[in-house]
């Protein structure tokens, strides 16, 4: 398994697998690319525990699909969220757009660096990879971050140390906005449509 | 049909044209890069920026945007002018300005377009990017900081040679055109992206750093490296072939040109004959043109002419037929064959030509292949196959073996038995088939598989529409079969060998069932046959003379000579010429004119450039069934000619496509 080369879906997966490609007109199979490479990603991740697609995981699934290899390969590459190198357990993804910029990404950015994230790089321990991504449309509740399918939001220098300590210790941090705001209403609670907030 | 009106020009254009093509209709000139007629439309360089009214207040691209009823459009007008030297100055931020070492120089759209439309300065300090090189192989060379992903490269080879090898990765800045791993890219017609790319990103390997375009003299020629007949420029410098690159001919190659074709030139000056042999004892030693034409008068005057027998090779054009024929028939000798293949078509022109025409294969709603291989066979017919299935939604059947090709195919089996039982479900498809081809590998086309293949015929040859074709892979075959050199068959002539056997240029005939015969060898190259031979007389390669050449669909082509024969090789015409006198005949022409004219007056389409068309004539061929499995090709594709096979460029591909070898690099000096 370790060079992935025969790599196949697990059981759950195949069907997921079917179902993804039935979504798209016959002939238009080729569509359904971004899902399975995505879940394929989310495989590898259960699999290894690290979540990135090998080489020759594309290859699989553009077989799967009958792409050429080189087209998939340029979505893959085309995308941020396909991982072409092996991340850390927790993909540290920091968004640095204006907005989150504004409210203070980089204090965001300057506890990851304290607890030795480097930009593009997995940490000695395999635990973190930290990127700096662009707007990942939380602009609401900025500065944020997301870390393998969640997101925190509202960060400070402090809330952000925590959270990463959390991680490492093993805990899991509560998600979504950390001064306890509900999706993106204002602070304080909401001041409209109060019944369905 | 919308009417426009281009900077005050009206101009009606049809349905369904571009902007860019209502400008050119108008006569004015869009500077573009992505866009290419042949290609589809990518949209994506932003050179062909004009203004459109009524649309949005903004320049508009042109070559992506429908013409439609009134539009206004201008081509000159202060907002268009800034459009293109702001697309220009954006495009060479990221452009090295590396002209002085770069083979494109001269002949670069980048360095023409920026002359003609840029703004003759950048206000850019910033660092550049930088990309590394892509290895594609022994024939392309990139350079990939120049790259302007215009995508052209990316869609030639999933469009036209349907390969899909060249993709674009990553993107904005970072993007970078690559093959998949790095891989040579293996494409029959790779080639062609070096002329499609607009800057020096990809350029030829062979000739890196060998010439600069203005230095070269240009003369029209005919690739004979397959029997499509591709019109070729042949660029020359003095005494030597530079490089071939495709010339525009619709109905042939399009813009296109096979890699054999266009990389072999460097063949041209290796193993040349360039003198005359003449075996002494055994051995060849070196002789004069006059100890030679002595050598071949005592040959011949030891037998009858029965025990005379002449083949004739690929690469002969058919000057050089009709010469040999005439001093042949002067000498009583009769038994002349150019299908050295083993093929048996003979009788009317129909029955063996490609009757269908390689243009108007791209029309044909059924192909049914017959022990060919066209991705090898014929490159530039396969890319119209491909354009049948994916435009016309043609459906391809095989009956033999081959390649891959780049379309879906229906595999029958490989059993030739097959073409007289074809399965039922091909047969109802055929019957409702309105166009239907039949594609018949010469090497296969024996006794059985025609006399099959024309009780096939007879269902779906109707006027309009003739699907009866050979696919020929010698550029020489149809001249040959034009000017009557169809004789016994190979196998009837091994059975009964010649005493004294001419070859013209054959190199790809097993030459042991005639080990007896004296041979005269009359070619370019030291290869097979002249490693046999007894005596052997220097031709001229293709490119060394006049020649005309007649395609597999029977389309007379002319060549030009571009350099001179080396040493003391002659034009081979010119060979028979003088042999004549030695032997006492006359020919009755003493220049290519005449000879010219003696060609067209007993084959008058012979006679000027074009296709005249052969009418179908029934036959019934009487021959037993066809079976068992198709031959397949004797070679692979880049060493099924002498010339070929002493290429060092075709060396490379062998060694770096085909077998997949990691090219050595060389040290420095
Ligand atoms: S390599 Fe040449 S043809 Fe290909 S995208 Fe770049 S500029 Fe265009
Ligand atoms: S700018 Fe950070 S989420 Fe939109
Ligand atoms: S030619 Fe129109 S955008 Fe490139």
């Amino acid at each position: 398994m370790s060079d992935f080369t025969d790599f196949k879906w697990s059981d759950a997966n195949a069907v997921e697998a079917e179902r993804i490609i039935g979504r798209y007109p016959k002939g238009r199979e080729n569509s359904a690319i971004m899902p399975l490479l995505w879940l394929a990603q989310y495989q590898v991740a259960a699999q290894t525990g690290v979540a990135w697609l090998p080489l020759p995981v594309i290859e699989f699934v553009a077989a799967q699909i009958g792409m050429p290899k080189i087209r998939a390969l340029e979505v893959a590459t085309f995308y941020t969220m396909y991982n072409l190198k092996p991340v850390g357990r927790f993909h540290v993804q920091v968004c640095g757009t204006t907005p989150c910029m504004l409210r203070g990404s980089d204090d965001v950015l300057r506890a990851c660096a304290d607890k030795g994230l480097k930009k593009g790089e997995v940490t000695n321990d395999g635990l973190f990879t930290l990127t700096e991504v662009e707007c990942l449309g939380a602009c609401a509740n900025a500065p944020m971050v997301q870390v393998n399918d969640d997101n925190y939001e509202d960060l400070t220098y402090e809330t952000m140390t925590a959270i990463l300590d959390d991680l490492i210790a093993g805990r899991t941090p509560k998600a979504g906005s950390q001064i306890g705001r509900t999706a993106s209403c204002p602070e304080g609670g909401p001041t409209s449509l109060k019944e369905i907030a | 049909m919308p009417k426009v009106t281009v900077d005050g020009i009206e101009v009606e254009v049809p349905a369904g044209a571009t902007v860019m093509q209502a400008c050119e209709a108008a006569g004015k000139e869009i500077p573009r890069f992505c866009y290419h007629e042949r290609l589809s439309i990518a949209g994506n360089c932003r050179m062909c920026l004009v203004q459109v009214s009524p649309g949005p207040p903004k320049p508009q691209a042109s070559c992506a945007l429908p013409a439609s009823e009134g539009q206004t459009i201008l081509t000159d007008s202060p907002m268009v002018k800034k459009a293109r030297e702001g697309v220009m100055e954006f495009l060479l931020i990221n452009h090295p300005l590396d002209c002085p070492i770069c083979d494109q120089g001269g002949e670069c759209d980048l360095q023409d377009q920026a002359m003609a439309y840029g703004r003759g300065g950048s206000r850019f300090d910033e660092n550049k990017r930088a990309v590394t090189e892509k290895n594609m192989g022994p024939l392309i060379k990139t350079v990939m900081t120049r790259c302007i992903h215009c995508t052209r490269c990316v869609r030639f080879t999933e469009e036209v040679a349907g390969t899909n090898e060249i993709g674009a990765l990553y993107r904005g800045e970072n993007m970078q055109i690559t093959s998949f791993l790095e891989q040579a890219v293996s494409s029959e017609l790779s080639g062609n992206v070096i002329d499609l790319c607009p800057v020096g990103a990809l350029t030829s390997k062979p000739t890196a750093f060998h010439y600069r375009p203005w230095e070269l003299k240009r003369n029209d020629g005919i690739d004979v490296m397959d029997a499509v007949g591709a019109s070729i420029t042949v660029h020359s410098r003095t005494a030597e072939v530079i490089r071939v690159t495709p010339r525009l001919n619709d109905d042939v190659n399009e813009e296109w040109v096979a890699d054999t074709g266009r990389f072999a030139v460097d063949g041209l000056k290796e193993r040349r004959l360039d003198r005359p042999w003449v075996r002494v004892n055994g051995e060849l030693k070196p002789a004069s043109w006059g100890q030679a034409f002595e050598a071949v008068k005592k040959a011949l005057a030891g037998v009858d002419a029965g025990e005379v027998a002449a083949l004739a090779g690929d690469l002969a054009a058919v000057e050089d037929l009709v010469a040999a024929k005439d001093l042949l028939t002067g000498l009583g000798v009769t038994r002349l064959e150019s299908r050295t293949d083993g093929a048996a078509y003979e009788g009317p022109a129909a029955h063996w030509r490609f009757n269908t025409g390689i243009a108007a294969l791209e029309t044909a709603d059924l192909i049914l292949l017959v022990g060919c291989d066209p991705k090898l066979d014929a490159p530039l017919v396969n890319s119209r196959i491909l354009k049948a299935v994916r435009r016309k939604g043609a459906q391809v059947f095989r009956i033999g073996a081959g390649t891959e090709p780049a379309y879906p195919i229906t595999d029958l089996g490989n059993d030739l038995a097959l073409l007289a039982k074809l399965p039922a479900d091909l047969a109802e498809k055929l019957a409702k088939a309105e166009r239907p081809a039949l594609l018949i590998g010469s090497r296969n086309a024996s006794a059985e598989v025609l006399a099959a293949a024309h009780a096939l015929a007879g269902q779906f040859v109707k006027d309009g529409w003739n699907g009866f074709n050979i696919l020929h892979t010698a550029a020489a075959r149809v001249g040959a079969l034009t000017t009557g050199w169809v004789g016994e068959g190979l196998d009837a002539l091994a059975h009964n060998p010649p005493k004294l056997l001419f070859l013209l240029g054959v190199d790809e005939v097993a030459l042991a069932p005639f080990g007896g015969a004296t041979k005269i060898y009359i070619g370019s190259h030291g290869d097979r046959g002249a490693a046999v031979a007894d005596i052997i007389l220097p031709g001229a390669a293709w490119a060394e003379k006049p020649g005309t050449w007649v395609n597999m669909e029977g389309r007379v082509q002319r060549s030009l000579r571009a350099t001179f024969p080396p040493g003391e090789a002659r034009e081979d015409w010119t060979i028979f010429r003088a042999l004549a006198d030695v032997l006492g005949i006359k020919l009755g022409y003493d220049n290519l004119d005449q000879l010219r004219a003696r060609m067209a007056a007993e084959w008058p389409e012979l006679g000027r450039e074009g296709l005249t068309p052969a009418a179908w004539e029934a036959a019934k061929l009487k021959a037993g069934k066809p079976a068992g499995p198709s031959k397949p090709r004797a070679t692979d594709f880049y060493s099924s000619n002498p010339i070929l096979r002493a290429s060092p460029t075709m060396r490379a591909c062998v060694a770096e496509i085909l077998e997949g070898r990691v090219p050595q690099l060389e040290a420095a000096e």
